[in-house]
Protein backbone atom coordinates (compact mmCIF):
# COMPACT_ATOMS: atom_id res chain seq x y z
CA UNK A 1 0.00 0.00 0.00
CA UNK A 2 3.00 2.03 0.99
CA UNK A 3 4.89 1.36 -2.47
CA UNK A 4 1.15 2.36 -4.53
CA UNK A 5 1.08 6.37 -2.46
CA UNK A 6 4.31 6.60 -3.44
CA UNK A 7 4.36 5.42 -7.14
CA UNK A 8 1.01 6.71 -7.89
CA UNK A 9 0.90 9.58 -10.66
CA UNK A 10 -1.09 12.84 -8.76
CA UNK A 11 -3.64 15.42 -10.68
CA UNK A 12 -0.56 17.50 -11.22
CA UNK A 13 1.42 14.88 -12.86
CA UNK A 14 -1.63 14.45 -15.56
CA UNK A 15 -2.08 17.72 -16.02
CA UNK A 16 1.69 18.51 -17.33
CA UNK A 17 1.61 15.21 -18.97
CA UNK A 18 -1.39 16.06 -20.78
CA UNK A 19 0.00 19.14 -21.63
CA UNK A 20 3.21 18.05 -22.76
CA UNK A 21 1.49 15.44 -25.40
CA UNK A 22 -0.26 18.94 -26.77
CA UNK A 23 2.59 21.21 -27.21
CA UNK A 24 3.92 18.15 -28.94
CA UNK A 25 1.11 17.13 -31.57
CA UNK A 26 0.02 20.93 -31.81
CA UNK A 27 2.22 22.07 -33.81
CA UNK A 28 1.04 19.50 -36.64
CA UNK A 29 -2.37 20.01 -36.03
CA UNK A 30 -1.64 23.82 -36.59
CA UNK A 31 -0.17 22.90 -39.62
CA UNK A 32 -3.64 21.33 -40.85
CA UNK A 33 -5.61 24.33 -40.36
CA UNK A 34 -2.61 26.68 -42.17
CA UNK A 35 -2.81 24.31 -45.54
CA UNK A 36 -7.26 24.89 -45.34
CA UNK A 37 -6.25 29.01 -45.37
CA UNK A 38 -5.42 31.67 -47.40
CA UNK A 39 -2.86 34.13 -45.93
CA UNK A 40 -5.34 36.78 -45.78
CA UNK A 41 -7.56 34.29 -44.12
CA UNK A 42 -4.88 33.36 -41.44
CA UNK A 43 -4.12 37.15 -40.73
CA UNK A 44 -7.79 37.78 -39.54
CA UNK A 45 -8.37 37.88 -35.71
CA UNK A 46 -9.22 35.60 -34.20
CA UNK A 47 -7.20 33.10 -36.66
CA UNK A 48 -9.46 30.39 -37.66
CA UNK A 49 -8.71 26.82 -35.52
CA UNK A 50 -9.92 24.31 -37.37
CA UNK A 51 -8.70 22.65 -40.97
CA UNK A 52 -11.34 22.53 -43.75
CA UNK A 53 -11.80 21.03 -47.21
CA UNK A 54 -9.66 23.72 -48.87
CA UNK A 55 -6.71 21.46 -47.56
CA UNK A 56 -7.51 18.81 -50.58
CA UNK A 57 -6.83 22.16 -52.99
CA UNK A 58 -3.50 23.15 -51.67
CA UNK A 59 -2.27 19.94 -51.39
CA UNK A 60 -2.68 19.32 -54.99
CA UNK A 61 -1.24 22.92 -55.56
CA UNK A 62 1.51 21.83 -53.34
CA UNK A 63 1.82 18.69 -55.63
CA UNK A 64 2.09 20.86 -59.04
CA UNK A 65 4.96 23.30 -57.12
CA UNK A 66 6.95 20.68 -55.75
CA UNK A 67 8.38 17.06 -57.37
CA UNK A 68 6.70 15.92 -53.68
CA UNK A 69 5.14 12.24 -55.17
CA UNK A 70 8.26 11.47 -57.06
CA UNK A 71 10.17 12.12 -53.70
CA UNK A 72 7.93 9.96 -51.31
CA UNK A 73 8.69 6.92 -54.02
CA UNK A 74 12.79 7.99 -53.81
CA UNK A 75 12.64 8.41 -50.10
CA UNK A 76 11.14 5.01 -49.71
CA UNK A 77 13.81 3.70 -52.07
CA UNK A 78 16.01 4.96 -50.01
CA UNK A 79 15.60 4.83 -46.45
CA UNK A 80 14.54 0.73 -47.07
CA UNK A 81 18.06 0.62 -48.55
CA UNK A 82 19.51 2.10 -45.80
CA UNK A 83 17.63 0.22 -42.86
CA UNK A 84 17.74 -3.30 -44.55
CA UNK A 85 21.72 -2.63 -45.20
CA UNK A 86 22.83 -0.98 -42.01
CA UNK A 87 20.59 -3.32 -39.77
CA UNK A 88 22.53 -6.43 -42.20
CA UNK A 89 25.78 -5.11 -41.59
CA UNK A 90 25.74 -4.03 -38.19
CA UNK A 91 23.66 -7.33 -36.74
CA UNK A 92 27.35 -9.30 -38.56
CA UNK A 93 29.53 -6.99 -36.83
CA UNK A 94 27.42 -6.36 -33.53
CA UNK A 95 27.58 -10.77 -33.45
CA UNK A 96 31.66 -11.08 -34.17
CA UNK A 97 31.91 -8.06 -31.52
CA UNK A 98 29.76 -9.62 -29.12
CA UNK A 99 30.66 -13.10 -29.53
CA UNK A 100 34.01 -13.96 -31.50
CA UNK A 101 37.44 -13.51 -30.38
CA UNK A 102 39.46 -12.46 -32.53
CA UNK A 103 42.79 -9.78 -32.37
CA UNK A 104 41.61 -5.94 -31.83
CA UNK A 105 38.06 -7.06 -30.70
CA UNK A 106 38.15 -4.26 -27.99
CA UNK A 107 40.65 -1.68 -29.94
CA UNK A 108 38.17 -1.89 -33.12
CA UNK A 109 35.01 -1.72 -30.92
CA UNK A 110 36.30 1.28 -29.32
CA UNK A 111 37.18 3.03 -32.45
CA UNK A 112 33.59 2.66 -33.72
CA UNK A 113 32.38 4.16 -30.47
CA UNK A 114 34.68 7.38 -31.23
CA UNK A 115 33.40 7.79 -34.13
CA UNK A 116 29.92 9.17 -33.28
CA UNK A 117 32.13 12.55 -32.04
CA UNK A 118 32.97 12.76 -35.42
CA UNK A 119 30.31 15.25 -37.29
CA UNK A 120 29.07 14.89 -40.58
CA UNK A 121 30.44 18.23 -41.66
CA UNK A 122 33.89 16.47 -42.00
CA UNK A 123 33.17 13.96 -44.61
CA UNK A 124 30.09 15.55 -46.79
CA UNK A 125 33.04 17.70 -48.82
CA UNK A 126 35.24 14.33 -50.16
CA UNK A 127 32.24 12.54 -50.48
CA UNK A 128 30.80 15.51 -52.82
CA UNK A 129 34.32 15.27 -54.64
CA UNK A 130 33.90 11.34 -55.24
CA UNK A 131 29.98 11.38 -56.00
CA UNK A 132 30.87 14.04 -59.18
CA UNK A 133 33.31 12.01 -59.95
CA UNK A 134 31.50 9.24 -60.60
CA UNK A 135 28.47 11.21 -61.90
CA UNK A 136 25.61 10.58 -59.16
CA UNK A 137 25.24 13.61 -58.49
CA UNK A 138 21.38 13.46 -58.26
CA UNK A 139 21.23 9.61 -58.23
CA UNK A 140 19.73 7.84 -54.87
CA UNK A 141 23.15 5.54 -55.16
CA UNK A 142 24.72 8.46 -54.13
CA UNK A 143 22.73 8.81 -50.46
CA UNK A 144 22.45 5.05 -50.14
CA UNK A 145 25.75 3.98 -50.25
CA UNK A 146 27.53 6.51 -47.99
CA UNK A 147 24.91 6.15 -45.44
CA UNK A 148 24.41 2.35 -45.18
CA UNK A 149 26.37 1.91 -42.32
CA UNK A 150 26.04 3.25 -38.83
CA UNK A 151 28.41 3.21 -35.76
CA UNK A 152 25.29 3.02 -33.31
CA UNK A 153 24.04 0.36 -34.79
CA UNK A 154 27.02 -2.02 -34.68
CA UNK A 155 26.69 -0.69 -30.88
CA UNK A 156 23.09 -1.25 -30.15
CA UNK A 157 23.28 -4.83 -32.03
CA UNK A 158 26.47 -5.91 -29.36
CA UNK A 159 24.76 -4.98 -26.54
CA UNK A 160 22.04 -7.19 -27.60
CA UNK A 161 23.38 -9.74 -28.76
CA UNK A 162 25.82 -10.28 -25.45
CA UNK A 163 22.99 -10.57 -23.52
CA UNK A 164 20.80 -12.65 -25.39
CA UNK A 165 22.91 -15.28 -26.98
CA UNK A 166 23.96 -17.91 -24.76
CA UNK A 167 27.43 -18.90 -25.25
CA UNK A 168 26.84 -22.14 -24.57
CA UNK A 169 24.05 -22.93 -27.22
CA UNK A 170 27.24 -21.13 -30.14
CA UNK A 171 29.44 -24.12 -28.17
CA UNK A 172 27.28 -26.64 -28.78
CA UNK A 173 26.60 -25.81 -32.42
CA UNK A 174 30.60 -25.76 -33.17
CA UNK A 175 31.15 -29.04 -31.41
CA UNK A 176 28.50 -30.54 -33.69
CA UNK A 177 30.72 -29.31 -36.84
CA UNK A 178 28.35 -26.51 -37.81
CA UNK A 179 29.92 -23.81 -39.71
CA UNK A 180 30.32 -20.50 -37.97
CA UNK A 181 27.93 -19.03 -41.13
CA UNK A 182 25.43 -21.73 -39.58
CA UNK A 183 25.87 -21.18 -35.85
CA UNK A 184 24.90 -17.35 -37.22
CA UNK A 185 21.91 -18.25 -39.53
CA UNK A 186 20.07 -20.82 -37.72
CA UNK A 187 21.34 -20.09 -34.02
CA UNK A 188 21.98 -15.63 -33.82
CA UNK A 189 19.34 -14.93 -36.42
CA UNK A 190 16.33 -15.40 -35.17
CA UNK A 191 17.07 -14.55 -31.21
CA UNK A 192 18.39 -11.11 -33.13
CA UNK A 193 15.34 -10.62 -34.99
CA UNK A 194 13.11 -8.29 -32.36
CA UNK A 195 16.87 -6.07 -31.79
CA UNK A 196 16.78 -6.17 -35.55
CA UNK A 197 13.60 -4.94 -36.40
CA UNK A 198 13.81 -1.88 -33.90
CA UNK A 199 17.12 -1.03 -35.42
CA UNK A 200 15.50 -0.92 -39.02
CA UNK A 201 13.04 1.07 -37.82
CA UNK A 202 14.68 3.69 -36.09
CA UNK A 203 17.60 3.53 -39.08
CA UNK A 204 14.44 4.16 -41.43
CA UNK A 205 13.48 7.42 -39.45
CA UNK A 206 16.69 8.62 -39.35
CA UNK A 207 17.24 8.14 -43.39
CA UNK A 208 13.79 9.36 -44.32
CA UNK A 209 14.37 12.37 -42.05
CA UNK A 210 18.33 12.90 -42.93
CA UNK A 211 18.70 16.70 -44.63
CA UNK A 212 22.68 17.26 -44.76
CA UNK A 213 23.81 14.76 -47.06
CA UNK A 214 21.04 14.69 -49.55
CA UNK A 215 20.70 18.50 -49.76
CA UNK A 216 24.15 18.38 -50.92
CA UNK A 217 24.17 15.60 -53.30
CA UNK A 218 20.68 15.83 -54.69
CA UNK A 219 18.72 18.63 -56.71
CA UNK A 220 15.03 19.37 -56.87
CA UNK A 221 15.20 17.70 -59.97
CA UNK A 222 15.24 13.62 -58.74
CA UNK A 223 14.63 14.41 -54.90
CA UNK A 224 14.16 13.16 -50.98
CA UNK A 225 11.10 14.15 -49.11
CA UNK A 226 13.19 16.26 -47.35
CA UNK A 227 15.03 18.07 -50.00
CA UNK A 228 11.87 18.61 -51.81
CA UNK A 229 10.32 20.12 -49.21
CA UNK A 230 13.44 22.24 -48.18
CA UNK A 231 12.77 23.43 -52.12
CA UNK A 232 9.18 24.30 -51.43
CA UNK A 233 10.04 26.01 -48.30
CA UNK A 234 12.58 28.16 -49.57
CA UNK A 235 11.36 28.91 -53.34
CA UNK A 236 8.98 31.40 -54.33
CA UNK A 237 5.44 30.22 -53.34
CA UNK A 238 2.75 32.89 -52.85
CA UNK A 239 0.52 31.41 -50.48
CA UNK A 240 2.17 29.92 -46.68
CA UNK A 241 -0.86 26.87 -47.34
CA UNK A 242 0.93 25.88 -50.24
CA UNK A 243 3.99 25.10 -48.34
CA UNK A 244 2.06 23.51 -45.44
CA UNK A 245 0.24 21.69 -47.43
CA UNK A 246 3.38 20.53 -49.20
CA UNK A 247 5.06 19.57 -45.77
CA UNK A 248 2.03 17.29 -44.31
CA UNK A 249 2.04 15.18 -47.50
CA UNK A 250 5.25 14.85 -46.69
CA UNK A 251 5.46 14.21 -43.13
CA UNK A 252 2.28 12.35 -42.55
CA UNK A 253 2.85 8.94 -44.10
CA UNK A 254 5.84 8.37 -41.75
CA UNK A 255 4.16 9.56 -39.05
CA UNK A 256 1.20 7.27 -39.04
CA UNK A 257 3.45 4.05 -39.49
CA UNK A 258 5.25 5.88 -36.47
CA UNK A 259 2.11 5.87 -34.63
CA UNK A 260 1.28 2.62 -35.12
CA UNK A 261 4.74 0.83 -34.46
CA UNK A 262 4.77 3.87 -31.84
CA UNK A 263 5.14 0.81 -28.78
CA UNK A 264 8.09 -0.82 -30.29
CA UNK A 265 10.07 2.33 -31.71
CA UNK A 266 9.87 3.51 -27.65
CA UNK A 267 10.83 0.33 -26.50
CA UNK A 268 13.43 -0.09 -28.43
CA UNK A 269 15.23 3.72 -27.59
CA UNK A 270 14.40 2.52 -24.05
CA UNK A 271 16.07 -0.47 -24.00
CA UNK A 272 19.48 0.50 -26.26
CA UNK A 273 19.12 3.16 -23.37
CA UNK A 274 19.57 0.80 -20.20
CA UNK A 275 22.47 -1.33 -22.10
CA UNK A 276 24.37 2.17 -23.32
CA UNK B 1 40.05 -27.86 -28.93
CA UNK B 2 36.43 -27.79 -29.66
CA UNK B 3 36.42 -31.47 -27.58
CA UNK B 4 37.97 -29.85 -24.24
CA UNK B 5 35.73 -27.19 -24.18
CA UNK B 6 32.55 -29.22 -22.99
CA UNK B 7 34.27 -30.07 -19.16
CA UNK B 8 35.09 -26.79 -18.48
CA UNK B 9 31.56 -25.61 -19.11
CA UNK B 10 30.35 -28.13 -16.58
CA UNK B 11 32.78 -27.39 -13.53
CA UNK B 12 32.35 -23.39 -14.52
CA UNK B 13 28.70 -23.79 -13.32
CA UNK B 14 29.68 -25.62 -10.30
CA UNK B 15 32.53 -23.35 -9.18
CA UNK B 16 30.97 -19.76 -9.37
CA UNK B 17 33.43 -17.02 -8.27
CA UNK B 18 35.82 -15.22 -9.85
CA UNK B 19 37.34 -18.59 -11.06
CA UNK B 20 34.82 -18.78 -13.71
CA UNK B 21 36.77 -16.32 -15.76
CA UNK B 22 39.46 -18.07 -16.88
CA UNK B 23 37.50 -20.64 -18.31
CA UNK B 24 34.96 -18.44 -20.33
CA UNK B 25 37.77 -16.67 -22.41
CA UNK B 26 39.02 -19.79 -23.38
CA UNK B 27 35.78 -20.81 -24.07
CA UNK B 28 35.42 -17.87 -26.51
CA UNK B 29 38.62 -18.36 -28.39
CA UNK B 30 37.43 -21.27 -29.42
CA UNK B 31 35.11 -19.89 -31.51
CA UNK B 32 36.44 -18.66 -35.15
CA UNK B 33 38.70 -16.06 -35.08
CA UNK B 34 40.03 -16.03 -38.64
CA UNK B 35 36.03 -15.82 -39.55
CA UNK B 36 34.95 -13.12 -37.44
CA UNK B 37 37.00 -10.65 -39.74
CA UNK B 38 34.67 -11.47 -42.34
CA UNK B 39 31.80 -10.23 -39.78
CA UNK B 40 33.17 -7.15 -39.38
CA UNK B 41 34.15 -6.40 -42.89
CA UNK B 42 31.50 -5.17 -44.72
CA UNK B 43 31.09 -2.71 -41.68
CA UNK B 44 34.76 -1.35 -42.03
CA UNK B 45 35.01 -1.31 -45.81
CA UNK B 46 32.21 0.71 -45.85
CA UNK B 47 32.99 2.78 -42.97
CA UNK B 48 36.70 2.85 -44.70
CA UNK B 49 35.60 3.96 -47.89
CA UNK B 50 32.58 6.65 -46.80
CA UNK B 51 33.77 7.95 -43.35
CA UNK B 52 37.56 7.43 -42.56
CA UNK B 53 38.44 7.96 -46.20
CA UNK B 54 36.91 11.56 -46.60
CA UNK B 55 37.86 12.58 -42.64
CA UNK B 56 41.53 12.32 -43.27
CA UNK B 57 40.94 14.01 -47.26
CA UNK B 58 39.00 16.94 -45.35
CA UNK B 59 42.08 17.84 -43.46
CA UNK B 60 44.15 17.27 -47.20
CA UNK B 61 41.84 19.87 -48.71
CA UNK B 62 41.41 22.54 -45.96
CA UNK B 63 45.42 23.05 -46.80
CA UNK B 64 44.58 23.73 -49.96
CA UNK B 65 42.82 26.28 -52.29
CA UNK B 66 40.04 24.44 -54.31
CA UNK B 67 37.06 25.24 -55.67
CA UNK B 68 33.70 23.59 -55.93
CA UNK B 69 33.28 23.67 -59.81
CA UNK B 70 36.54 22.10 -60.36
CA UNK B 71 37.61 20.46 -57.37
CA UNK B 72 40.32 18.49 -59.39
CA UNK B 73 42.90 21.70 -59.01
CA UNK B 74 44.35 22.29 -55.73
CA UNK B 75 46.69 24.67 -54.82
CA UNK B 76 48.77 24.32 -51.50
CA UNK B 77 48.27 26.91 -49.35
CA UNK B 78 48.90 25.67 -45.56
CA UNK B 79 47.97 26.72 -43.22
CA UNK B 80 46.35 29.35 -45.21
CA UNK B 81 42.75 28.56 -44.95
CA UNK B 82 43.04 28.65 -41.15
CA UNK B 83 44.47 31.61 -40.40
CA UNK B 84 41.97 33.29 -42.46
CA UNK B 85 39.11 31.89 -40.74
CA UNK B 86 40.55 33.18 -37.51
CA UNK B 87 40.59 36.75 -39.12
CA UNK B 88 37.50 36.01 -40.40
CA UNK B 89 34.23 37.83 -37.99
CA UNK B 90 31.70 35.68 -39.61
CA UNK B 91 33.65 32.83 -37.94
CA UNK B 92 33.95 34.11 -34.41
CA UNK B 93 30.01 35.37 -34.97
CA UNK B 94 28.91 31.71 -35.90
CA UNK B 95 31.19 29.89 -33.05
CA UNK B 96 29.30 32.12 -30.77
CA UNK B 97 25.81 31.87 -32.16
CA UNK B 98 26.24 27.88 -32.10
CA UNK B 99 27.69 28.44 -28.65
CA UNK B 100 24.30 30.34 -27.23
CA UNK B 101 21.73 28.47 -29.55
CA UNK B 102 23.88 24.94 -28.00
CA UNK B 103 23.15 26.39 -24.38
CA UNK B 104 19.35 27.58 -25.32
CA UNK B 105 18.63 24.76 -26.74
CA UNK B 106 19.93 21.98 -24.47
CA UNK B 107 19.96 22.82 -20.91
CA UNK B 108 16.03 24.13 -20.64
CA UNK B 109 15.75 20.39 -23.35
CA UNK B 110 17.49 18.32 -20.76
CA UNK B 111 15.90 19.86 -17.67
CA UNK B 112 12.30 19.32 -18.82
CA UNK B 113 13.42 15.89 -19.65
CA UNK B 114 14.40 14.99 -16.36
CA UNK B 115 11.21 16.52 -14.86
CA UNK B 116 8.72 14.65 -17.49
CA UNK B 117 10.70 11.24 -17.06
CA UNK B 118 9.87 11.54 -13.26
CA UNK B 119 6.88 12.26 -13.79
CA UNK B 120 6.26 9.16 -16.72
CA UNK B 121 7.79 7.11 -13.97
CA UNK B 122 4.90 6.92 -11.66
CA UNK B 123 2.08 4.46 -12.10
CA UNK B 124 -0.08 6.14 -14.99
CA UNK B 125 -3.13 5.59 -17.16
CA UNK B 126 -2.02 5.37 -20.71
CA UNK B 127 1.87 5.74 -20.23
CA UNK B 128 2.15 4.43 -23.57
CA UNK B 129 0.05 7.05 -25.10
CA UNK B 130 2.21 9.67 -23.53
CA UNK B 131 5.71 8.10 -24.75
CA UNK B 132 4.53 8.12 -28.31
CA UNK B 133 2.84 10.93 -28.57
CA UNK B 134 6.38 12.74 -26.46
CA UNK B 135 7.87 10.89 -29.27
CA UNK B 136 6.01 12.46 -32.68
CA UNK B 137 8.38 15.63 -32.52
CA UNK B 138 11.14 13.21 -33.02
CA UNK B 139 10.00 11.39 -35.98
CA UNK B 140 8.94 14.69 -37.70
CA UNK B 141 11.81 15.87 -39.93
CA UNK B 142 14.16 18.67 -39.26
CA UNK B 143 12.51 20.35 -42.44
CA UNK B 144 9.19 19.77 -41.54
CA UNK B 145 9.39 21.24 -38.72
CA UNK B 146 11.36 23.75 -38.94
CA UNK B 147 9.03 24.99 -41.49
CA UNK B 148 6.23 24.59 -39.03
CA UNK B 149 8.24 26.60 -36.72
CA UNK B 150 9.01 29.54 -39.28
CA UNK B 151 5.17 29.42 -39.49
CA UNK B 152 4.41 29.60 -35.67
CA UNK B 153 7.10 32.40 -35.09
CA UNK B 154 5.64 34.12 -38.35
CA UNK B 155 5.51 38.05 -37.82
CA UNK B 156 2.42 38.22 -39.42
CA UNK B 157 0.49 35.50 -39.55
CA UNK B 158 2.00 33.54 -36.51
CA UNK B 159 -0.33 32.02 -33.91
CA UNK B 160 2.80 32.90 -31.52
CA UNK B 161 2.32 36.86 -32.00
CA UNK B 162 -1.38 36.53 -31.71
CA UNK B 163 -1.39 34.98 -28.63
CA UNK B 164 1.19 38.12 -27.33
CA UNK B 165 -1.36 40.18 -28.80
CA UNK B 166 -4.02 38.56 -27.15
CA UNK B 167 -2.55 39.00 -23.85
CA UNK B 168 -1.86 42.40 -24.48
CA UNK B 169 1.99 42.54 -25.47
CA UNK B 170 3.80 43.85 -28.46
CA UNK B 171 4.37 41.47 -31.77
CA UNK B 172 7.80 40.38 -32.34
CA UNK B 173 9.32 40.08 -35.49
CA UNK B 174 10.85 37.03 -34.16
CA UNK B 175 13.64 36.43 -37.67
CA UNK B 176 15.42 39.68 -37.31
CA UNK B 177 16.23 39.62 -34.05
CA UNK B 178 19.44 38.42 -32.46
CA UNK B 179 17.98 36.63 -29.40
CA UNK B 180 14.83 36.38 -30.90
CA UNK B 181 15.63 34.39 -33.73
CA UNK B 182 18.25 32.12 -31.52
CA UNK B 183 15.14 31.73 -29.37
CA UNK B 184 13.27 30.62 -31.95
CA UNK B 185 15.98 27.80 -33.65
CA UNK B 186 16.08 26.57 -30.35
CA UNK B 187 13.03 25.89 -29.62
CA UNK B 188 12.50 23.90 -32.37
CA UNK B 189 15.53 22.05 -31.31
CA UNK B 190 13.86 21.48 -27.83
CA UNK B 191 9.90 20.24 -29.57
CA UNK B 192 12.22 17.75 -31.50
CA UNK B 193 14.27 16.26 -28.78
CA UNK B 194 12.86 16.68 -24.97
CA UNK B 195 10.41 13.57 -25.76
CA UNK B 196 13.62 11.75 -27.17
CA UNK B 197 15.72 12.38 -23.90
CA UNK B 198 12.85 11.93 -21.88
CA UNK B 199 12.73 8.10 -22.79
CA UNK B 200 16.07 8.17 -22.36
CA UNK B 201 15.93 9.25 -18.84
CA UNK B 202 13.09 6.92 -18.17
CA UNK B 203 14.60 3.97 -19.01
CA UNK B 204 17.62 5.14 -16.74
CA UNK B 205 14.79 5.88 -13.70
CA UNK B 206 13.23 2.10 -14.10
CA UNK B 207 16.55 0.53 -13.49
CA UNK B 208 16.76 2.53 -10.25
CA UNK B 209 15.36 -0.04 -7.58
CA UNK B 210 12.74 0.53 -6.17
CA UNK B 211 13.55 -0.52 -2.45
CA UNK B 212 15.28 2.63 -2.37
CA UNK B 213 12.06 4.92 -2.97
CA UNK B 214 10.70 2.04 -0.43
CA UNK B 215 13.16 3.15 2.18
CA UNK B 216 13.22 6.87 1.72
CA UNK B 217 9.69 7.30 1.97
CA UNK B 218 9.49 5.22 5.34
CA UNK B 219 12.80 8.05 6.18
CA UNK B 220 9.90 10.13 5.37
CA UNK B 221 11.05 11.75 2.60
CA UNK B 222 8.96 14.27 0.31
CA UNK B 223 8.60 13.48 -3.39
CA UNK B 224 11.68 16.46 -3.98
CA UNK B 225 13.61 14.96 -2.12
CA UNK B 226 13.65 11.51 -3.49
CA UNK B 227 14.03 12.70 -6.74
CA UNK B 228 17.05 15.00 -5.80
CA UNK B 229 18.92 12.15 -3.59
CA UNK B 230 17.45 9.19 -5.60
CA UNK B 231 16.78 9.81 -8.54
CA UNK B 232 19.51 11.71 -10.06
CA UNK B 233 22.33 9.80 -8.54
CA UNK B 234 21.26 7.29 -9.96
CA UNK B 235 21.18 8.59 -13.66
CA UNK B 236 24.74 10.29 -13.22
CA UNK B 237 26.48 8.06 -16.35
CA UNK B 238 22.49 8.42 -18.12
CA UNK B 239 22.72 12.11 -17.84
CA UNK B 240 26.54 12.14 -18.80
CA UNK B 241 25.47 10.46 -21.93
CA UNK B 242 22.78 12.98 -22.75
CA UNK B 243 24.76 15.93 -22.72
CA UNK B 244 27.72 14.42 -24.31
CA UNK B 245 24.85 13.77 -26.98
CA UNK B 246 23.15 16.61 -27.18
CA UNK B 247 26.13 18.67 -27.49
CA UNK B 248 27.46 16.74 -30.73
CA UNK B 249 24.27 17.87 -32.23
CA UNK B 250 23.97 21.02 -31.21
CA UNK B 251 27.59 22.17 -32.86
CA UNK B 252 26.86 20.83 -36.11
CA UNK B 253 23.11 22.47 -36.03
CA UNK B 254 22.85 23.28 -40.09
CA UNK B 255 18.98 22.33 -41.22
CA UNK B 256 17.14 24.65 -38.81
CA UNK B 257 18.98 27.72 -39.04
CA UNK B 258 19.36 27.29 -43.13
CA UNK B 259 15.53 26.59 -43.21
CA UNK B 260 14.08 29.04 -40.59
CA UNK B 261 15.35 32.15 -42.90
CA UNK B 262 12.52 31.35 -45.18
CA UNK B 263 14.93 32.57 -48.19
CA UNK B 264 16.95 29.84 -48.72
CA UNK B 265 20.30 32.12 -48.14
CA UNK B 266 23.15 30.76 -46.44
CA UNK B 267 23.60 33.67 -44.28
CA UNK B 268 21.62 32.86 -41.24
CA UNK B 269 19.38 35.99 -41.27
CA UNK B 270 20.61 39.73 -42.57
CA UNK B 271 22.99 40.36 -39.99
CA UNK B 272 24.11 36.89 -39.56
CA UNK B 273 22.12 36.62 -36.54
CA UNK B 274 21.38 32.90 -36.57
CA UNK B 275 24.25 31.45 -38.71
CA UNK B 276 25.88 28.72 -37.16
CA UNK B 277 29.23 26.71 -37.65
CA UNK B 278 27.26 24.21 -39.83
CA UNK B 279 25.51 26.92 -41.48
CA UNK B 280 28.85 28.67 -42.15
CA UNK B 281 30.18 25.66 -43.52
CA UNK B 282 27.55 25.18 -45.90
CA UNK B 283 27.92 28.74 -47.07
CA UNK B 284 31.69 28.77 -47.84
CA UNK B 285 31.55 25.26 -49.63
CA UNK B 286 28.01 25.55 -51.73
CA UNK B 287 27.05 29.27 -51.85
CA UNK B 288 30.82 30.75 -52.46
CA UNK B 289 32.62 27.66 -53.84
CA UNK B 290 35.87 27.38 -51.35
CA UNK B 291 35.82 23.91 -50.35
CA UNK B 292 39.16 24.14 -48.94
CA UNK B 293 37.48 27.17 -46.55
CA UNK B 294 34.69 24.82 -46.06
CA UNK B 295 37.18 21.98 -44.73
CA UNK B 296 39.11 24.32 -42.56
CA UNK B 297 35.55 25.01 -41.19
CA UNK B 298 34.45 21.42 -40.89
CA UNK B 299 37.98 20.56 -38.72
CA UNK B 300 37.00 23.56 -36.60
CA UNK B 301 33.38 22.15 -35.58
CA UNK B 302 35.39 18.68 -34.97
CA UNK B 303 37.98 20.54 -32.39
CA UNK B 304 35.11 22.27 -30.89
CA UNK B 305 33.13 19.22 -30.27
CA UNK B 306 36.62 17.73 -28.88
CA UNK B 307 36.47 20.02 -26.45
CA UNK B 308 33.37 19.89 -25.06
CA UNK B 309 33.51 16.39 -24.83
CA UNK B 310 36.66 16.58 -23.01
CA UNK B 311 35.04 19.62 -20.61
CA UNK B 312 31.97 17.13 -20.00
CA UNK B 313 34.39 14.33 -19.27
CA UNK B 314 36.33 16.35 -16.94
CA UNK B 315 33.44 17.80 -14.97
CA UNK B 316 32.11 13.85 -14.61
CA UNK B 317 35.55 13.21 -13.10
CA UNK B 318 35.92 16.18 -10.58
CA UNK B 319 32.14 15.56 -9.38
CA UNK B 320 32.68 11.37 -8.98
CA UNK B 321 36.08 12.23 -7.37
CA UNK B 322 34.33 14.97 -4.85
CA UNK B 323 31.75 12.47 -3.78
CA UNK B 324 33.93 9.40 -3.22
Amino acid sequence: MARRSVLEGGRVAYTILILTALISVLPLYWTTVIASHSNNEMARTPPPFWPNANIFHNIRLALDQAPIMKSLVNSLIVSSCIALGTTLFCTLSGFAFAKLNFRGRRSLMAFTIATICVPTQLSIIPLFILVAKLHWVNHLQAVILPTLVSAFGVFFMRQFLVQAVPTELLEAGWVDGASTFRIFRSIVLPIARPAMAVLAMLTFLMAWNDFFWPIVALTTQNPTVQVALAGLGTGYVPQQSIIMAGTLVGTVPVLIVFAILGRQIVGGIMQGAIKG
Amino acid sequence: MTVTTRPPTAAEQATPGPSSRRPRRRRRSALGSRAAYAYVAPFFVLFAAFSLYPFIYTAWVSLHEVNLSNPDQMKWTGFGNYTKLLHNEFFWNALKNTITIGIISTVPQLCMALGLAHLLNYKLRGRMFFRVAMLMPFATSIVASTLIFAQLFGRDYGLLNWVLQEVGLHRIDWTSGHWTSQIAISAIVTWRWTGFNTLIYLAGMQSIPTDLYEASTIDGASRWQQFRHVTIPGLRATIMFTVVISTIGATQLFGEPLLFAGDGKTTGGASHQFQTLGLLMYQQGWTNFHLGQAAATAWMIFLVIIIVVLINAGLARGRTRGET
